[in-house]
């Protein structure tokens, strides 16, 4: 985009997570736009058009066609990214569980956003949470500063896990937000990703390997569990590479953000971009002496039951907002939340959903749901 | 103007295609030069050209965490009159802030239209713009007026900050006709 000075930016979330790519500068782009992620693939376009990579960015037909060219590409030993949103994560359901399956580190950033019918491009959590399932790390991000560093923390825990990650922000919320920024020299990041120099591939001749095949009633569930054993490290090497993430930046990520959870008698749950906003409604009520707090999920798959138990043993009342639903059943957030507290049960918690198909949400009235003012299911 | 909250916030009104989006980046750059925290935001919608636009722009000396649209705007500012027949532009705005408006208008004439008490700065941004420049380039000409009225940058980041932009895009002869066009925006009484 405009700007030259590398310390003092002010850029979307889009534009964050297209600068952290050109950082990495993965081997291997399959890309196909949709609104609101395009921005993305559009300014990493002219990265490539610009000779400022040489990653090669295939432009395929489908998000579907772009899964499957990643899932080769990272077979194939390839360092590969890519990025999507809404149906067009949806259009690739039956891939993720290939990419996951096959324990290839693909990293795909989200702008997350709704999901049709009724039409709408704006932002909320209805096509991430779709794909909870699907063996894929999911990690999501508050601002753009966060999808800058987290790209660059999601691809190096990708390769250090073996299992496909994404790296969430709230669609237009975050993604076409214009916010400052700190990136880091491009020569920092390379090291810190380093080369990807994956253990076995499919040109590897030396070493010839089969990715894919079928497995019979004797071997299929063994694969099942190895994901799951895979998964269950992923908590501990994301803290570990954020620690390392501090070093370089001076930014830390823990697995979830604590904010005035100290003393906090009632404590939002919640996900993604609209924490910002609850920050600022909780420094309102802490100054009329309230006693609230925030727990700021970032790890969503993982989901850390027992850390986040802890976290909230203290709390008397819980409030959980979900961006999503789970027609037919509790919104996704709720769900996990209520599975953490099973040993707690003095602790009252209800669930609200909000800004669905982009529907904003204002500082008064997370105030008046942590006031208990507001007793809706949902907050429309 | 003087802040009278932490975080000064800006409302452009103004018509798909027409540049509020370009304007209020500008703004946010040069305020983040100055080593301030800013924000800005379109209200999202499938944008088409012509069809009003609501951009929204926070700068602040504290990180700015909410994401919510502005509401309480300290500033207005309204890039073609047409939409004053469509658009509620002085919402949330009292007597003590500011609209600004490109126009050939007075502020007297513009008050009869609107019926509002706080202050109207009119600038014929269209006006200047095809005088210096040749080319209607309201939204940039206008960010004269708003720095004078806002103070929220000085005119030498803006400059600084819209050279960086333009210079390479229209050549350096029309990028300089847009900056005297700036400033006869910022001492236009």
């Amino acid at each position: 985009m405009l700007i030259k000075d590398k310390k003092k930016l002010a850029l979307t979330g889009g534009y964050a997570a297209a600068y952290a790519l050109k950082q990495i500068e993965p081997d291997v782009m399959p890309i196909y736009p949709i609104t609101p992620q395009t921005p993305i693939i559009e300014t990493y376009a002219k990265f490539v058009a610009d000779g400022e990579v040489e990653t090669e960015m295939i432009e395929v037909e489908s998000e579907h066609s772009a899964m499957s060219a990643a899932i080769g590409a990272s077979a194939a030993g390839a360092r590969t990214a890519t990025a999507t949103s809404s149906q067009g994560l949806a259009y690739m359901h039956e891939m993720l569980y290939i990419a996951s399956g096959m324990r290839l580190p693909i990293l795909m950033v989200v702008a997350a956003r709704a999901l049709s019918a009724p039409l709408s491009i704006h932002g909320d959590h209805s096509d991430v949470m779709g794909s909870r399932d699907a063996g894929w790390v999911q990690i999501f991000c508050e601002n753009p500063q966060e999808v800058y560093d987290k790209t660059i923390i999601g691809m190096k825990l990708a390769e250090r896990v073996g299992l496909p990650v994404m790296v969430i922000m709230d669609g237009f919320n975050t993604s076409h937000s214009v916010e400052n920024l700190e990136i880091l020299d491009a020569k920092i990041v390379k090291k810190f990703v380093g080369e990807y120099a994956p253990e076995k591939s499919l040109l590897d001749i030396e070493n010839p390997v089969t990715y894919g095949p079928v497995a019979l009633q004797e071997s299929y569930f063994e694969f099942k569990i190895d994901q799951e054993v895979a998964m269950a490290t992923v908590a501990e090497e994301y803290k570990k590479i954020a620690k390392e993430y501090a070093e370089i930046s001076g930014r830390k990520y823990a697995l979830f953000e604590e904010y005035d959870l100290e003393g906090a008698e009632k404590v939002l749950v919640l996900i993604g971009s609209v924490a910002g906003t609850a920050k600022d409604a909780i420094d309102v009520l802490r100054k009329k002496d309230q006693k609230v707090g925030l727990l700021k999920i970032e790890l969503f798959r993982p989901f850390l039951f027992s850390e986040i138990a802890i976290a909230l043993k203290n709390a008397k009342e819980i409030i959980v907002m979900d961006r999503a639903q789970s027609i037919g059943s509790h919104p996704p957030l709720y769900s996990e939340i209520m599975v953490s507290l099973q040993n707690a049960s003095n602790t009252k918690v209800s669930s609200i959903v909000y800004g669905l198909g982009g529907r904003d949400v204002f500082k008064k009235q997370i105030e008046q749901i942590l006031e208990g003012r507001f007793r809706e299911k949902y907050l429309s | 103007m003087k802040y009278h909250k932490d975080t000064m916030e800006i409302i452009f009104f103004a018509r798909g295609g027409q540049g509020a989006k370009t304007a209020a980046e500008i703004i946010a750059q040069a305020a983040v030069l100055e080593g301030n925290f800013v924000q800005t935001f379109p209200n999202f919608g499938p944008e088409r050209s012509g069809a009003p636009t609501k951009t929204y722009l926070r700068i602040s000396d504290k990180a700015i965490r909410t994401k919510e649209p502005v509401v309480d705007p300290d500033v207005v500012v309204v890039l073609d009159d047409t939409l004053l027949s469509s658009q509620k532009v002085t919402e949330g705005l009292d007597r003590n802030e500011a609209l600004i408006i490109n126009s050939a208008k007075s502020p007297h004439e513009i008050r009869d239209l609107i019926r509002f008490d706080g202050k109207i700065h009119a600038v014929d941004a269209n006006g200047i713009s095809m005088a210096i420049v040749g080319q209607p380039r309201p939204n940039t000409v206008i960010l004269g007026k708003i720095i004078k009225v806002t103070e929220v940058v000085k005119l030498k980041s803006i400059l600084e900050e819209f050279r960086k932009i333009f210079e390479e895009k229209i050549g350096k002869e029309n990028c300089e006709k847009n900056i005297l066009a700036i400033e006869r925006a910022y001492d236009a009484i």
